[in-house]
């Protein structure tokens, strides 16, 4: 849970709310103060724990035998992506200058450089960057021969500069055979990057670094962040809300702004490659947060891979977790400190579903699939995104000691498909190149009313047409089945004319028919869609059936709030 | 008059015409009467744009040297632009589109012009007749009797001549209860619900003055709607302020005291005015891409737009629940009965109704509770966003009640036998129309305008199987329940298939909509193979069997 809290004590007893990581908020009312203030203590304490090991993926036990659970780390495989990338090639190749996280220990062990970056310029350049994080490959456009690479800030403050660094980003334009001009990114606010320069911190002079063009894209940083989303929350919390409060607060909260610049500069990212053939460096200030965010949008805009279910799976792996992405102080995992704790993540799923809404048949996966990855990034409950980077993974042997999220998801993708999907989408336009006009962007009421149902449309379009597209298929089985069948019965007839018509005449309750084996099977292989036609909320306490109804509200006996609809919760 | 007129220069070449979405095209640019004509006249792709004078909502001319520009906004939002060589052929042009788009006479608007080129297998204007609804309720109950006191337009101007009252009430009474209620529209029933005989039943507000006039019909009528020893209520569509001051005017409402098996209840629609301006500001927000979000965001809660719809849909389930849920009578009125009166009444009934959500029911009740019930759209429709006459009649409330229904059918998908764009070409042909259909703003109108006669119906020409086909909702299944929308701020969207139809491009969006279609007509194709082959099986052992018992 994300916060507690317990309200004064009523005449049912002491109610207790509990506001989830995944945007649930239940209300309990405990019967006996005595029992509330135990169990308020016992979840504070629970939810704040303070070793990795007392988490929940470590005693998790799906029983599975231990080669099942190794084979379910091994699904996704970064060497066998680079590969897929087209690297190493003669422009690109793997470092091993890493390999004991000796340049630097939020990297993974494994990362791609341009060729004619030496192992000492490797190393220079570590050494002017924030952390050790020096610029390395993300991803690479095989058409295009350009490259995404990322890094974090120069330690530049007002005049430093660094003749390894330097040559590295030459290195890297050098890499693109095509155009020799590259960018540089700078994902902050221009003000936010101008303050670092003070702590010897900085961005790139341009002066400095030959065939360069710089650009700040202003992204707001991790706390700005955090506040937003609180205060979206609390807007979206409030009951009885007035349509001018809803947006007022939605802009006042700034979110929608925030997801408009991610998006924004990605769009810049994937233009960069896409229509002037330029390699782009992406950073931040230290290269974890705003520059994943970057990367991966920009790569799923120019890479279709990305838009499939395994291949989304490889780009969060890729650009967040071996990246170093710190989910651990960002999803607050452990009692640690609250001003670590930044939905960059969400907002990068956030990100990805409104491109979904934009194009519905571009992605192979759908919003069930966005929010169940939301969902296990905080429930602890699998080892992918325990610790802040690949380092700490090792040293907490996760791959021995937890299950990988990655096969679970795999499992059921049936649920995480998109029935209107078309592979062929992307045949015809590979890169996406989504309007960013901020009426395009709404409010993600699926996301941050997932459990408000009340909210929800009361049928679902998406249901249907998956539960359609799947009948579809098993018909088309049974049709084949049928032919297979037809086609002997009629091998066994001696007369052929004999079979032609019998198509239109029917012979509804011939006594041989009703028994007839084929007869009974029609009954359940044509199944009314019940669970799907059935409209949700024609009971009252469904419908805010109390908020039409303020006058009448007095009069009659208040109707049973639904946060207190606990007995329908299934957790 | 003729148009010929109005037409100074019928005709001009090498026009430049620059619409959303299209590439620029040049070409032919031809005025007729009703129209306005772009021909791109190219042999191997003949591009045409045929837009009709009352569709447009203003004008805008510029010149640069001898190039003039001329600026069109629509009345379905759009908004084209046309550059015109030469100044005097360009000022004329725009001085025959300003005069050919603000006709003064009715009858010269172009239903009255319009010859259908497709065959009439129904005529519209006979499809809903009264008479034949009521054999329907009467089938139900013999509680309520037609009433034709109203057939020469006498006892109240914007009422039809036939309307629905309780059997127990004369003529005699319902002419005593016009006078006390304004514009003579006495309470009647506008709807029944099966399923507890409660009925809900509209008019104007009562003259009830600063002196708390009273009306012994009035009240034995409205309660003679009521079952023994039960309540109704009234829905007042003004807040009690409002309904207050209306009785320094003559209006007012009703007192508790002179109907104490009433319950009245006030609930704020605005009107007017205030519904202009705020689709005016919300056209203009939605019309400037160049917003950024917050400005967007504020510009959007400015324009209050939401805000209306969310008023109107909860004061409709209001009434609706008020039926459904508590089992009692309403009488929902405003101020003159016209407007959000006829928002809530029609809504609720969309709500509690099935028959309401199929196209036929709909077409009803588009034709019950707004046309015959005396909504006056053609003030209300004479200007859409782009006006700046700031008449004071001019309001999008036929609109607003059709983004409400959107906003139902976006949380019930499969609850409706139409889809959007059904909704959508009644918004079009709400504000410009070859039929006749919305012309006049009452019944009484339409008859001294003999539109029946004159002009095609809307409904001769949506109600044939191919126009039909268009506006049929794939997802339909008919569901018998009520349906019980969501009124929370969260779950009421921009109705973007009209505000940003013009201002962004839809084409993913219908090209996934038609995938969907075709995912559901492969079902049935499919479902249908399978039954086939299976029976062909069946018979074919049954053949075999009976070869066997020879």
């Amino acid at each position: 849970p994300e916060h507690l809290e317990k309200l004064p004590l009523t005449t049912s007893g002491c109610p207790l709310v509990i506001q989830c990581k995944n945007f649930r908020i239940v209300h309990f009312v405990v019967p006996r103060e005595r029992d509330c203030h135990d169990i308020y203590n016992s979840l504070l304490q629970l939810s704040r724990l303070v070793r990795y090991d007392e988490l929940y993926a470590f005693s998790y036990n799906p029983k599975q035998n231990e080669t099942e659970r190794m084979q379910g780390w091994e699904l996704i495989d970064l060497a066998e992506e680079y590969q897929r990338m087209g690297v190493p090639n003669s422009n690109w190749q793997l470092s091993d200058a890493n390999h004991d996280y000796k340049i630097c220990e939020t990297y993974p062990r494994d990362l791609y450089v341009p060729r004619n970056a030496s192992k000492p310029i490797i190393v220079g350049s570590s050494k002017f960057r924030s952390k050790g994080r020096f610029p390395v490959l993300s991803y690479y456009h095989r058409d295009k021969e350009a490259a995404i690479c990322r890094c974090s800030q120069p330690l530049s403050g007002f005049s430093a500069r660094c003749l390894e660094d330097e040559h590295m980003l030459q290195a890297i334009s050098k890499a693109n055979p095509v155009n020799r001009y590259m960018y540089v990114m700078d994902t902050r606010p221009k003000l936010n990057a101008m303050a670092n320069r003070a702590a010897g911190k900085g961005y790139e002079n341009e002066d400095n670094y030959s065939n360069i063009r710089f650009q700040f894209v202003g992204i707001e940083n991790i706390h700005v962040m955090r506040s937003s989303l609180q205060k979206l929350l609390e807007v979206a919390g409030t009951r009885g809300l007035s349509v001018n409060d809803f947006f007022s607060g939605l802009e006042n909260s700034g979110w929608l702004r925030h997801i408009k610049a991610v998006l924004d500069a990605a769009v810049l990212l994937a233009k960069a490659i896409a229509v002037e053939n330029a390699s782009v460096l992406v950073h931040c200030s230290d290269g974890w947060d705003r520059t994943s965010q970057v990367c991966s949008l920009g790569s799923l805009l120019l890479d279709p891979y990305y838009r499939t279910i395994k291949g989304f799976m490889v780009l969060i792996e890729k650009d967040w977790i071996s990246f170093g992405h710190k989910f651990s102080d960002r999803c607050g995992q452990l009692d640690g400190d609250p001003k670590e704790i930044s939905p960059v993540f969400t907002q990068f799923l956030e990100g990805v579903w409104h491109l979904t809404e934009q194009f519905p048949q571009a992605f192979e996966y759908n919003e069930a699939f966005l929010l169940q990855i939301h969902e296990h990034v905080h429930s602890c409950q699998f080892g992918n995104f325990l610790g802040n980077c690949q380092k700490e993974r090792e040293e907490l042997k996760l791959t021995e000691k937890t299950y990988s999220f990655w096969p679970f998801l795999l499992d059921e993708q049936k649920k995480y498909l998109n029935p209107l999907y078309n592979p062929n989408f992307s045949e015809r336009l590979s890169i996406l190149e989504p309007n960013t006009v901020s009426f395009n962007f709404k409010f993600w009421r699926n996301m941050y009313h997932q459990f408000d149902r009340t909210m929800h449309p009361r049928q679902s379009v998406f249901n249907l047409i998956m539960s359609t597209s799947e009948q579809n298929k098993q018909l088309e089985e049974d049709i084949k089945e049928l032919e297979l069948k037809l086609e002997q019965q009629k091998g066994k007839q001696p007369n052929a004319v004999f079979c032609k018509e019998p198509l239109l005449s029917v012979h509804p309750m011939s006594p041989t028919l009703k028994t007839s084996e084929c007869f009974k099977k029609e009954q359940p292989l044509l199944p009314v869609n019940e669970s799907i036609r059935t409209i949700e909320g024609s009971n009252t306490a469904d419908n805010r059936y109390s908020e039409y109804m303020e006058e009448l509200a007095k009069a009659e006996p208040a109707v049973v709030s639904l946060e207190y609809g606990v007995a329908r919760m299934t957790c | 008059m003729e148009f010929a007129e109005l037409i100074k220069t019928p005709r001009a070449d090498n026009v430049v015409l620059h619409r959303p979405f299209y590439p620029v095209v040049e070409g032919t640019l031809c005025l007729t009467g009703h129209h306005l004509i772009f021909s791109s006249r190219r042999q191997d792709n003949v591009e045409e744009l045929w837009l009709l004078h009352s569709n447009i909502d203003s004008i805008d001319k510029r010149f640069v040297g001898s190039l003039g520009t001329i600026i069109i906004k629509c009345k379905d939002l759009r908004i084209i632009q046309l550059d015109i060589p030469g100044m005097e052929e360009c000022l004329n042009i725009a001085s025959s589109i300003e005069a050919l788009s603000t006709l003064d006479s009715i009858t010269l608007m172009y239903p009255f012009f319009y010859r259908p080129m497709f065959e009439v297998v129904e005529d519209g204007w006979h499809s809903f007749l009264p008479e034949r609804e009521f054999e329907v309720l009467h089938s139900v109950t013999n509680e309520w009797r037609l009433s034709y006191v109203n057939k020469d337009f006498s006892v109240s101007p914007s009422y039809p001549p036939i309307v629905t009252v309780p059997k127990s009430i004369d003529d005699e009474a319902l002419r005593k209860v016009a006078m006390f209620r304004h514009g003579g529209r006495f309470p009647v029933l506008g709807y029944y619900h099966k399923k507890n005989g409660m009925v809900m039943m509209r008019s104007s507000q009562p003259l009830t003055g600063t002196n708390g006039r009273r009306c012994k019909e009035d009240e034995k009528l409205i309660n003679a709607t009521l079952r023994p020893g039960k309540r109704g209520y009234i829905i007042d569509t003004r807040s009690l302020n409002v309904a207050q001051q209306a009785r320094a005017k003559g209006g007012g409402f009703e007192q508790e005291a002179h109907y104490p098996q009433w319950r009245r209840i006030h609930k704020s629609i605005e009107r007017y005015h205030i519904l202009q301006e705020s689709l005016i500001k919300l056209v203009e927000a939605c019309n400037d891409q160049s917003h950024n979000m917050d400005r967007w965001l504020s510009k959007l809660e400015a324009s209050n737009w939401l805000t209306h719809v969310k008023e109107i849909l909860t004061t409709a389930c209001l009434a609706a629940q008020c039926i459904d849920r508590e089992g009692a009578s309403v009488l929902v009125h405003g101020t003159e009965g016209t407007d959000s009166t006829l928002q809530v009444t029609s809504l609720a009934q969309i709500i509690l109704d099935p028959r309401c959500r199929t196209i036929r029911g709909f077409e009803a009740l588009v034709e019950r509770e707004w046309l015959q019930a005396g909504h006056p759209f053609q003030q209300r429709c004479a200007q859409s966003a782009y006006s700046n006459s700031k008449q004071k009649w001019e309001a999008p409330v036929f609109l607003l009640f059709l983004d409400c229904v959107w906003q139902i059918l976006r949380q019930f998908p499969c609850s409706f036998e139409f889809n959007y764009y059904f909704l959508l070409m009644l918004f079009e042909h709400a504000y410009a129309s070859q039929f006749g259909t919305f012309l006049g703003n009452n019944e009484n109108e339409r008859c001294k305008l003999k539109l029946p006669q004159k002009t095609m119906s809307l409904w001769s020409w949506v109600n044939r199987p191919q126009e039909l086909n268009k506006f049929k909702n794939p997802l339909y299944e008919a569901n018998s329940l009520v349906i019980w929308p969501s009124v929370a701020p969260q779950s009421l969207q921009l109705w973007e298939g009209i505000f940003l139809r013009w201002n962004r491009s839809s084409k993913f969006l219908d090209e996934s909509y038609e995938e969907m279609i075709n995912i559901i007509k492969y079902n049935k194709e499919l479902q249908v193979k399978v039954n086939l082959l299976r029976r062909q099986l069946a018979e074919l052992k049954t053949d075999d069997e009976m070869q066997e018992s020879l």
